[in-house]
């Protein structure tokens, strides 16, 4: 490393700073750690959806079964078992690298991961190591400042090990049991190089991706343990970092394993962003480790440094011939990517591209939304959908999928009538989503608007309503006269009580006026 | 399928068998009603399998290997599983963790090995035939050493699907048998594609053997007759050679530079994919369990330091330090390139000639305890080890005796020629009987 590069402090400073694990600076005090870039790459490891494991014909549809029911001798380990390839694992992993544009290598070989490991049934994992099915790709996501690429370093495939279950939780158990049955689904591994500078951006990466995966058909992100991230975050002074391109020269980076949620990507790092900065703050040096996540507190803590140093013999699988695939990328076709739906949203449907940009984000989200776009007004379906609909859904936690694209199209439709208005709407939707919640459904739209009698009638109830009001209120009606503006809202309220809310609020402002105005006085 | 039953009750005063079937079934086929040894470390349904460890004593494989499902299709009776060096790990099956097997012809002298068991088995007539397996001469050394026959055939032609692995990319599963006729026979049955097998070939093996070589080209590498080689045994091959040449072959001498990586090469190789391969031996699935009052670590590694014998404890812990990183280039990387150096000789010879003959072993049969310094053992596989890392088929058949023990011949062929191999013995075998 050249001082030169790093400071214009003195040679003795820089040294001195450096042995803290600090970047030394010009003259002055340095700025403060907030200042400094965070710097995030990421490796994700995600559960391809296939019907059968990587190397033998067991199911992968373990979930809801007993342990070790989904096992044969192949992913049991057992002596003489040996790995059959499958190809659809293949092609799907084909189908995730050319979604990111991806190179796919002439020639790539799996090799073996040793380690011991009761989990890891043959002590070592079948993986990919210096020859990886695909490298150099990248991503687009929304960025912090506009669209940004992050860039793909590489695309490899290797075997989930199995599963450790310790009965009475993990600290009190006495002993532990291993359960094979997840042990050689077959897993993508997708390395990031250090373009997120935020964690915001790195959950948009992940989120990305998610509907890139689910888009491409090879990944179900509902399964349960289906992805696991491992970040690298380091902070940076600012544009250090790019100038030397992405060089960890400066401080140290953390990798923090173990995270396994979207939401948790975003909590791990930016626990990790104040820690990290408590530490600079202090002056002390930023130690190269490996720190695990802890979901249920939303912290990062430090593992043995035992397990860093661990060599893992990687060398070529023996039992497998190497993967000469890059003329079957060639023939593979992709299906419509999140990025050409959002533009085609916009087009076809007059979306924002705000809308678009949310309902195509997910791919059950934006297959509804074609549903109901395709019966309904498709502007204010895309309003009622990525508004209301995913606001009400996220309050109950509940998934698109447990509402029925009808219900919507008929909300919809009542609504563009003015049968419904947009309060009375929000009503209807939510009797809904309650119902499907308590198991008791509701009915349809229709039904309900009728069983709640909140329906606009004929504008007729309304005249009525405004010559009741004006009789029984004349203390609100002088105040108006006197030009009290409140006076006027007391009496729409009046109205709207009588008439249930099914006015709609524009037109009773206007006929209230007028009738207020039209007074023999 | 008709099965009925046959009784076995072998006399075996060798300690050929780790496990005998007494009742063995059989059925209908080209192998109606033979009895088939098998070595310990091809798995078979209901029958121990232990690959003649401690480590994996008691483990009983929950399914057949493929050539064990062949033999049972073609009505075979498995008689029994054989003894051999623990995990293959030997040339005289004296480390086996059950005792060493004894060679029937002089009990004061080893088998060979690793597969020692099948072949003293047949030597002592207690079986037909046998499998073997074949990582570095497995299958060619006791063959000789027995005075039966055995051949290694072309990696990919038999599968390896429940063969216990030792060297993934040496080692074969292949036929021993009295003749060359019995070898072939037996060959047929086990060769063939196999989806589980991901090296496996689909070239079926449909041959009947066929005594003309005239005009035959057969090279002679003088490495084979290099230092190392007893002269007698040296002389022994060469009247054999000259009984080819007697029936119409053709014998030029040739160079085999490459000889002297082979031993460094796959010596790398064997101890490094072993290292890997043995791994899996924690004490957790199989084998005696480990003491659960321990840490998971404490556990198995106490587990491995007492079931794995010597030898296999040196190789892994030779394996392990070869793959290691920072070692990784110097030792396994290197010992590919040197690999590639045989099979180019290889190549370059079957360009001339279409099988290539010398000595299976430099010696005879090893007095018991012999071969206790392991250096000089790695030795002794110099002239069969070539063979496995170029891939290509190997056979050893008897060609008379040194002090009254066995000589083999050693013939190797061209990648998928097994049967000029074949034929090449047989010719050999019907023209001294
Ligand atoms: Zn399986």
């Amino acid at each position: 490393m050249s001082m030169e590069n790093m400071s214009g402090g003195t040679m003795a400073e820089s040294r001195s700073e450096q042995s803290q694990g600090h970047i030394s600076r010009s003259a002055g005090s340095p700025p403060p750690p907030e200042a400094d870039e965070t710097i995030i790459g990421l490796e994700v490891h995600c559960q391809l959806d296939t019907v059968t494991k990587l190397f033998c014909a067991c199911s992968t549809d373990y979930r809801s079964d007993g342990p070790n029911t989904h096992t044969c001798p192949v992913c049991l380990g057992l002596p003489g078992a040996l790995p059959a390839i499958n190809k659809k694992a293949v092609e799907f992993a084909l189908r995730v690298a050319k979604a990111l544009n991806c190179e796919v290598l002439f020639e790539s070989v799996f090799s073996r991961k040793n380690y011991f490991y009761p989990d890891l049934d043959k002590a070592f994992q079948i993986s990919q190591y210096d020859k990886p099915l695909a490298v150099g790709g990248y991503l687009v996501i929304e960025g912090e400042e506009g669209e940004k690429r992050v860039r793909i370093t590489r695309v490899h495939m290797e075997e989930d090990p199995g599963r450790l279950v310790h009965k009475g939780g993990a600290d009190r158990a006495r002993y532990s049991l291993v359960d094979y049955n997840r042990a050689g689904i077959p897993l993508i591994e997708i390395v990031t190089e250090p373009d997120m500078r935020s964690p915001k951006e790195a959950r948009r990466f992940l989120n990305k991706l998610r509907a890139t995966l689910e888009y491409l058909s090879v990944f179900d992100s509902e399964k349960e343990g289906s992805l696991r991230v491992d970040a690298n975050i380091s902070l940076q002074p600012e544009g250090w970092f790019d100038r030397e391109k992405k060089s960890y020269k400066g401080r140290n980076r953390v990798e923090v394993k173990n995270i396994s949620s979207y939401k948790g990507v975003e909590k791990a790092l930016t626990f990790e962003i104040t820690r990290q900065r408590n530490v600079i703050r202090k002056g002390q040096p930023i130690e190269q480790a490996t720190r695990h996540f802890v979901e249920t507190q939303g912290i990062t803590t430090a593992s043995r440094s035992k397990e860093e140093e661990q060599d893992y013999r990687y060398f070529p699988e023996p039992d497998l011939c190497p993967l000469r695939v890059s003329s079957w990328v060639e023939r593979i076709d992709l299906p419509e990517l999140p990025d050409a739906r959002r533009a085609r949203f916009i087009g076809q449907y007059g979306c924002s591209p705000n809308h678009a940009r949310t309902l195509t984000g997910d791919l059950k989200l934006a297959d509804f939304y074609e549903k109901v776009a395709a019966q309904a007004d498709p502007v204010l379906s895309a309003t009622w959908v990525a508004d209301t609909l995913i606001g009400e859904l996220n309050y109950r936690d509940m998934g698109i999928g447990s509402v029925t694209p009808s219900h919507m199209i008929e909300l919809v439709t009542l609504v563009k009538s003015k049968v419904l208005t947009d309060r009375n709407a929000i009503e209807v939707l939510r009797t809904i989503l309650d119902g499907i919640l308590q198991k008791q459904p509701a009915g349809t739209p229709s039904q309900v608007v009728a069983r709640l009698d909140l329906g606009a009638t004929d504008s007729g109830i309304i005249p009525a309503a405004i010559a009741d009001v004006i009789r029984e209120q004349p203390q609100a009606v002088a105040d108006y006269d006197s030009g009290k503006k409140e006076a006027f809202m007391f009496l729409i309220g009046q109205v709207m009580k009588k008439t249930k809310g099914k006015a709609d609020p524009a037109e009773l402002n206007t006929m209230l006026r007028k009738a207020l105005h039209g007074r023999v006085q | 399928m008709v099965r009925s039953r046959l009784s076995f009750s072998p006399d075996d005063r060798v300690n050929a068998f780790l496990t005998t079937c007494p009742e063995p079934e059989y059925g209908t086929g080209s192998l109606e009603g033979l009895t088939i040894a098998i070595k310990d470390n091809i798995s078979t349904k209901g029958i121990r399998t232990t690959a003649g460890s401690r480590i994996l004593e008691g483990y009983i494989p929950p399914y057949d290997a493929h050539v064990v499902t062949l033999l049972i299709a073609e009505g075979a009776a498995i008689a029994g599983k054989t003894n051999m060096d623990e995990f293959g790990m030997g040339t005289t099956t004296e480390n086996s963790g059950y005792g060493p097997t004894f060679n029937p012809l002089d009990k004061g002298r080893v088998p060979g090995g690793s597969s020692g068991g099948s072949a003293a088995a047949i030597a002592g007539g207690m079986v037909r035939m046998a499998l073997g397996s074949d990582t570095g001469g497995s299958i060619r050394c006791p063959a000789a050493f027995c005075g039966i026959v055995g051949l290694k055939p072309t990696y990919g032609r038999v599968s390896r699907y429940g063969l216990i692995a030792y060297a993934n990319s040496l080692e074969q599963i292949g036929p021993m048998a009295r003749t060359v006729n019995e070898t072939s026979r037996l060959m047929q049955v086990i060769a063939g594609h196999d989806p589980k097998d991901s090296t496996s070939v689909d070239l079926p093996y449909c041959h009947t053997p066929d005594k003309n070589i005239q005009g035959r080209r057969i090279g002679v590498p003088e490495e084979f007759f290099g230092a190392g080689v007893d002269p007698a045994v040296a002389a022994k091959v060469w009247e054999a050679i000259e009984e080819l040449e007697k029936k119409g072959a053709e014998i030029v001498t040739c160079r085999m530079p490459g000889m002297a990586f082979a031993l460094a090469a796959y010596y790398v190789t064997c101890t490094s994919e072993a290292s890997s391969n043995l791994a899996r031996f924690d004490g957790v699935r199989y084998g005696p369990a480990v003491d659960t009052k321990k840490s998971w670590h404490d556990a198995f590694q106490e587990r491995r330091g007492k079931s794995f014998g010597k030898e296999v404890r040196r190789r892994i812990m030779l394996g392990t330090f070869a793959l290691s990183s920072g070692y990784y280039g110097k030792y396994y990387a290197k010992a590919q390139a040197a690999r590639q150096q045989v099979k180019n000789d290889f190549t370059r010879l079957y360009k001339d000639v279409d099988v290539l003959a010398g000595p299976t072993m430099p010696t005879i049969a090893f007095r018991l305890g012999e071969k206790a310094d392991p250096l000089s053992m790695y030795l002794s596989d110099i002239l069969t080890v070539p063979a496995n890392l170029a891939g290509v088929p190997a056979i050893s058949v008897p060609c008379g005796t040194v002090g009254g023990m066995p000589v083999g011949l050693q013939i190797m062929g061209r990648p998928f020629e097994d049967e000029v191999v074949i034929d090449t013995a047989y010719a050999y075998e019907q023209a001294v009987v």
